[in-house]
C-alpha cells in the first residue's frame, strides 16, 4: 500500500515541475499555479494516507491527528482570508510573510529531528543546516514584512559594528550547531541565534532592495525544505525544496542584475540611509493641470513612466482613461517599465494588466530608452529612483550604476508626485530640477482624473 | 549511506531542473514566479505532518503542531497570493 503513497508523491512532484514551467510564461502562468496546486493537494492527501498506514497503532494517534487537522484548518483559513483581503499594493509583504511561515516550518522539522537525538550523524548535520537556514528565513522574512508594512520604518537601520556582530552570531550558531549534534541540551540556544540573526540581517536593508532580499529568503526556505527532506528521508521534499532553492537563487540574481547591484552590496551596503548635508536651495517648478493637459493633448508622442506612487494611489484605471483619451486624439502613448519600478520587479506590469492596458504598450528599459528623445512628454507617475540621472553621472550616489529610464531625454518631463520628499532610496533627484521638468503635486489618482477632465475640454 | 548518495544525486538533478525551468522568464513574471515558488516550498507542510506524527512527548507534539500550522499558512497563503497576482493578467492576455 505504501507504494501507492510513493506513486502519488512522484506524480505530485511531476506536477510541481510542470506547473513551474507554465508559471514562467505570461499566457500559461495562472494555469501553472493551478497545476502546482493540484500537485500539492495530492501530496497532502498522500501524506494523510501514509499517516493512517504507519501510525494507526500509536496510542496518541487520534489526538495527534485531531490537533493536526485543526492546525491545518486554522492555518488555511488565516492564510486564505489574509491573502484575499489585503490590498494589491501589499502583495510583496504577503509573499515575505508566507515565505517566513514556510521557513519557520522548515526550522521546526530540523528542530524536532535534532531533538529526537537518533539517526545518522551526516543526516543530523543536514538537519542542523535546515534549522539554521529555515530559521534565518523565518525571522528575516518577518523583518522584511514589518519593514514593507512600515511598522518598523522602511529606512535602513545601522549601528557601529553591525556586520561584525552578525558575523560573530553566525559563527556562534555554527559552533552551537556542531555541539548540538553531540549533546541536544544546546538545542534551544542553537535555535535562538539564527532567529536573532535573521532579523538583524534585515535591519540595514533599505526598502528598495527588499524584493531582492525576499527572493533570497524564498530561495533559502526552499533549500531548508530540501535539507529537511534529507533528514527525514523524503524525496518529495528534496526535489521540491531544491527546485525552489535553485530557481529562487536564479531569480534573486536576475532581480539584482536588473538593479545592477550585487547580492553582497545589497546585504551589506545599507543603501537608502539618509545622508546628511549637501541640501541645495533648488526649486521644483510646479505647473497647473490645465497647462499639462494642453501639452499632452497636442503632443504626438507621450511616454508614461509608472512607479510605486501609481500603485499606492491605485491609479491604474485612471492611467488607462488617460491613455484612451490621448489615443482618441491621435497621440501615441507608450509605457516605460523599469524592471524594479514599484516595490517588486513586475509590480507595474501586474498593476497595468489589471487596468486592461495591453501588453504591447508596455516596453522594457532597452526597448524604450532610445525613444525618449522622440517623445514630446515623459509623464512620470509616482516614480523616482528609476529615473534619477545620478545613477549615471554621480559616482558617489548609492544607486550609481543602476540602469535608469532616460526620461531626461524627452522634450518635456512632467512629474506627478505626492510631495516634495525623496524617493524610496532616500536620495535627491536631479531630474526634478531640470529646466524642462514640471511638477504636478498630489495624489496620483486625483491628479490623473483632473488631467483627463482637462484634456476632454480641448 | 547508499541512500544518502541517491538523495545527493536527486538534489543535484533537481538543482539543474530548477535553474533550467525558469531560465527564460520575462521580467513581468518575476514577482508572480517568486510567489509561485513560495507556494511550492509549502510542501514543507507534508514534512511537518510527518514529524508531528512521529512526536512522542507533549512538547514535541506542540512544536510539531506549530510547524503544521506554519506550513498550512505557507501553502494556502502562497497559493492564494499567486493566484491573485496572476488573475490580473487575464485582461491583458493577447
Amino acid at each position: 500500500m505504501i507504494h501507492v503513497v510513493t506513486a502519488i508523491y512522484f506524480f505530485a512532484v511531476l506536477l510541481f515541475i510542470f506547473g513551474l514551467k507554465l508559471l514562467s510564461s505570461p499566457t500559461t502562468a495562472r494555469k501553472g499555479n493551478l497545476i502546482a496546486g493540484i500537485g500539492m493537494l495530492l501530496a497532502i492527501l498522500a501524506t494523510f494516507f501514509q499517516i493512517f498506514l504507519q501510525h494507526n497503532q500509536d496510542p496518541l494517534f487520534s489526538i495527534k491527528l485531531q490537533i493536526m487537522v485543526l492546525m491545518i484548518v486554522l492555518g488555511s483559513i488565516i492564510g486564505w482570508v489574509s491573502a484575499k483581503k489585503v490590498p494589491l499594493t501589499d502583495m510583496p509583504q504577503m509573499v515575505a510573510l508566507f515565505n517566513g511561515m514556510g521557513g519557520g516550518a522548515a526550522g521546526v522539522i530540523g528542530y524536532l529531528d535534532l531533538l529526537s537525538g537518533h539517526g545518522e550523524f551526516a543526516l543530523k548535520a543536514i538537519a542542523a543546516l535546515a534549522l539554521i537556514i529555515g530559521t534565518i528565513s523565518f525571522s528575516g522574512s518577518i523583518g522584511a514584512f514589518l519593514k514593507l508594512q512600515g511598522w518598523i520604518g522602511d529606512r535602513p537601520i545601522t549601528f557601529p559594528g553591525q556586520q561584525i556582530l552578525n558575523a560573530l552570531l553566525f559563527l556562534a550558531a555554527l559552533v552551537l550547531g556542531i555541539l548540538t549534534l553531540y549533546n541536544t541540551s544546546y538545542l534551544n540556544l542553537f535555535t535562538a541565534l539564527p532567529l536573532i540573526l535573521g532579523f538583524l540581517i534585515t535591519l540595514p536593508i533599505g526598502g528598495a532592495d527588499m524584493p531582492v532580499v525576499i527572493s533570497l529568503f524564498n530561495a533559502m526556505t526552499g533549500l531548508a525544505v530540501a535539507f529537511d527532506g534529507f533528514a527525514i528521508k523524503n524525496y518529495t521534499l528534496i526535489v521540491s525544496g531544491t527546485i525552489v532553492g535553485a530557481s529562487g537563487t536564479l531569480l534573486t540574481l536576475l532581480m539584482a542584475k536588473a538593479m545592477n547591484r550585487s547580492i553582497t552590496n545589497i546585504l551589506f551596503g545599507a543603501v537608502g540611509k539618509i545622508v546628511g548635508g549637501e541640501a541645495k536651495d533648488r526649486i521644483m517648478k510646479e505647473m497647473s493641470v490645465e497647462d499639462a493637459a494642453a501639452t499632452l493633448a497636442y503632443a504626438s508622442k507621450v511616454i508614461i513612466v509608472p512607479g510605486f506612487g501609481l500603485a499606492a494611489a491605485q491609479a491604474q484605471h485612471k492611467i488607462k482613461e488617460l491613455m484612451d483619451e490621448l489615443e482618441s486624439r491621435g497621440v501615441e502613448v507608450k509605457f516605460a517599465i523599469h524592471p524594479v519600478a514599484g516595490r517588486m520587479p513586475g509590480h507595474m506590469n501586474v498593476l497595468l494588466a489589471e487596468a486592461d492596458i495591453p501588453y504591447e504598450k508596455l516596453h522594457d528599459i532597452e526597448e524604450i530608452n532610445e525613444e525618449f528623445s522622440t517623445a514630446d512628454v515623459a509623464l512620470i507617475v509616482g516614480a523616482n529612483d528609476v529615473v534619477n540621472p545620478a545613477a549615471e553621472n554621480d559616482p558617489k550616489s548609492p544607486i550609481y550604476g543602476m540602469p535608469i529610464l532616460k526620461a531626461y531625454n524627452a522634450k518635456n518631463v512632467f512629474v506627478i508626485k505626492r510631495g516634495r520628499g525623496k524617493g524610496f532610496a532616500g536620495i535627491d533627484n536631479e531630474l526634478f530640477y531640470l529646466d524642462k521638468t514640471f511638477m504636478l503635486f498630489g495624489d496620483a489618482r486625483d491628479v490623473l482624473s483632473k488631467l483627463v477632465q482637462a484634456i476632454k475640454r480641448f | 549511506m547508499h541512500e544518502l548518495w541517491i538523495a545527493l544525486y536527486i538534489f543535484m538533478l533537481s538543482a539543474f531542473t530548477g535553474f533550467e525551468v525558469i531560465s527564460r522568464v520575462p521580467v513581468i513574471l518575476h514577482t508572480p514566479l517568486m510567489s509561485g515558488t513560495n507556494f511550492i516550498h509549502g510542501i514543507v507542510l507534508v514534512g511537518s505532518m510527518i514529524v508531528m506524527m512521529n512526536a512522542q512527548t507533549p512538547f514535541e507534539i506542540f512544536v510539531g503542531a506549530l510547524g503544521v500550522w506554519l506550513g498550512a499558512l505557507n501553502v494556502v497563503g502562497g497559493f492564494a497570493v499567486t493566484d491573485r497576482m496572476l488573475e490580473m493578467f487575464k485582461g491583458g492576455k493577447k
